[in-house]
């Protein structure tokens, strides 16, 4: 299932749309590694309100994936975790560990622009 | 049983199938949303043990019945290579494959029951079993 990459001034945003196979997953964190680079993003909000699993497999891919992006030197906050998804992760053992998260795309976009004040490509 | 649900595993898509139809099934049950989570992602890591490790094999839902309780039941088999060192595989951590190595014992967690069978060379079966709460709902 395809993921829209919105372009929100220097940021991106990927709102899943649907659950997502391993692949999308892949492919979404791929997507999003080279079009910080594309588009000379600062952040990238990756918004996973719809998902009601995520099992190992998805947590691994999103810390890979926030790792990769800030090695591109963007910043990455994941939104909109439910808490039930909340409370299976722990259960699970499953930890984001560095990756930044907030509780919806409102407090993603304020937590980014918090992160990346001062420092803009545009000038 | 009336109530069985086999779905084949043969590549990660069905994984999606393999959660989506337990937590359908789940629901039917009365679980609470919260459990319906926990099995839905117990169902997953089973699955995705099979398409990683066996690349195919099938995951069973169906309806359990234990005295009073009732819950459902998720069976995961596969020809595959079996698990060597069944208590090292249920550590925490402990992978041979690309995962975190939390499938396993995670499942373990997420459920009631679980029981994990296997030989070298012929498959492993994963039975897992969740019961209802009797929370007044």
């Amino acid at each position: 299932m395809f993921v829209p990459i919105l372009k929100q001034g220097d940021y991106l945003i990927a709102s899943v749309q649907s659950e997502l196979s391993d692949a999308d997953l892949l492919k979404l964190r791929d997507d999003l590694v080279s079009r910080v680079g594309e588009f000379r993003s600062r952040g990238v909000i990756v918004d996973v309100t719809i998902l009601d699993v995520m099992d190992s497999f998805a947590t691994r891919t999103l810390r890979s994936m926030a790792h990769m992006i800030m090695l591109r030197g963007a910043k990455t906050v994941i939104v909109g975790i439910q808490p039930e998804v909340a409370f299976s992760m722990v259960q699970l053992g499953l930890k984001l560990e560095s990756v930044a998260t907030a509780l919806d795309l409102e407090e993603g976009m304020a937590l980014l622009d918090r992160q990346t004040e001062g420092d803009t490509r545009r000038g | 049983m009336a109530d069985e649900n086999c779905i084949p595993i043969n590549s990660e898509i069905d994984i999606v199938t393999a959660r989506q139809k337990g937590r359908e099934m789940a629901a039917k049950l009365g679980f609470s949303s919260t459990e319906l989570t926990l099995i839905a992602t117990a169902i997953s890591e089973i699955a995705r043990n099979i398409v990683e490790y066996a690349r195919e094999g099938e995951i069973s839902l169906s309806i359990g019945q234990q005295g009073d309780k009732r819950g459902i039941i998720v069976i995961g088999c596969d020809n595959g290579p079996g698990i060597p060192n069944i208590k090292l595989a249920m550590q925490d951590g402990y992978s041979t494959g690309k995962s975190l190595g939390l499938g396993l014992p995670g499942a373990k967690r997420l459920m009631d029951e679980f029981e994990i069978v296997s030989e070298v060379g012929k498959g492993t079966k994963v039975t897992m079993k969740k019961w209802v709460q009797n929370h007044a709902r």
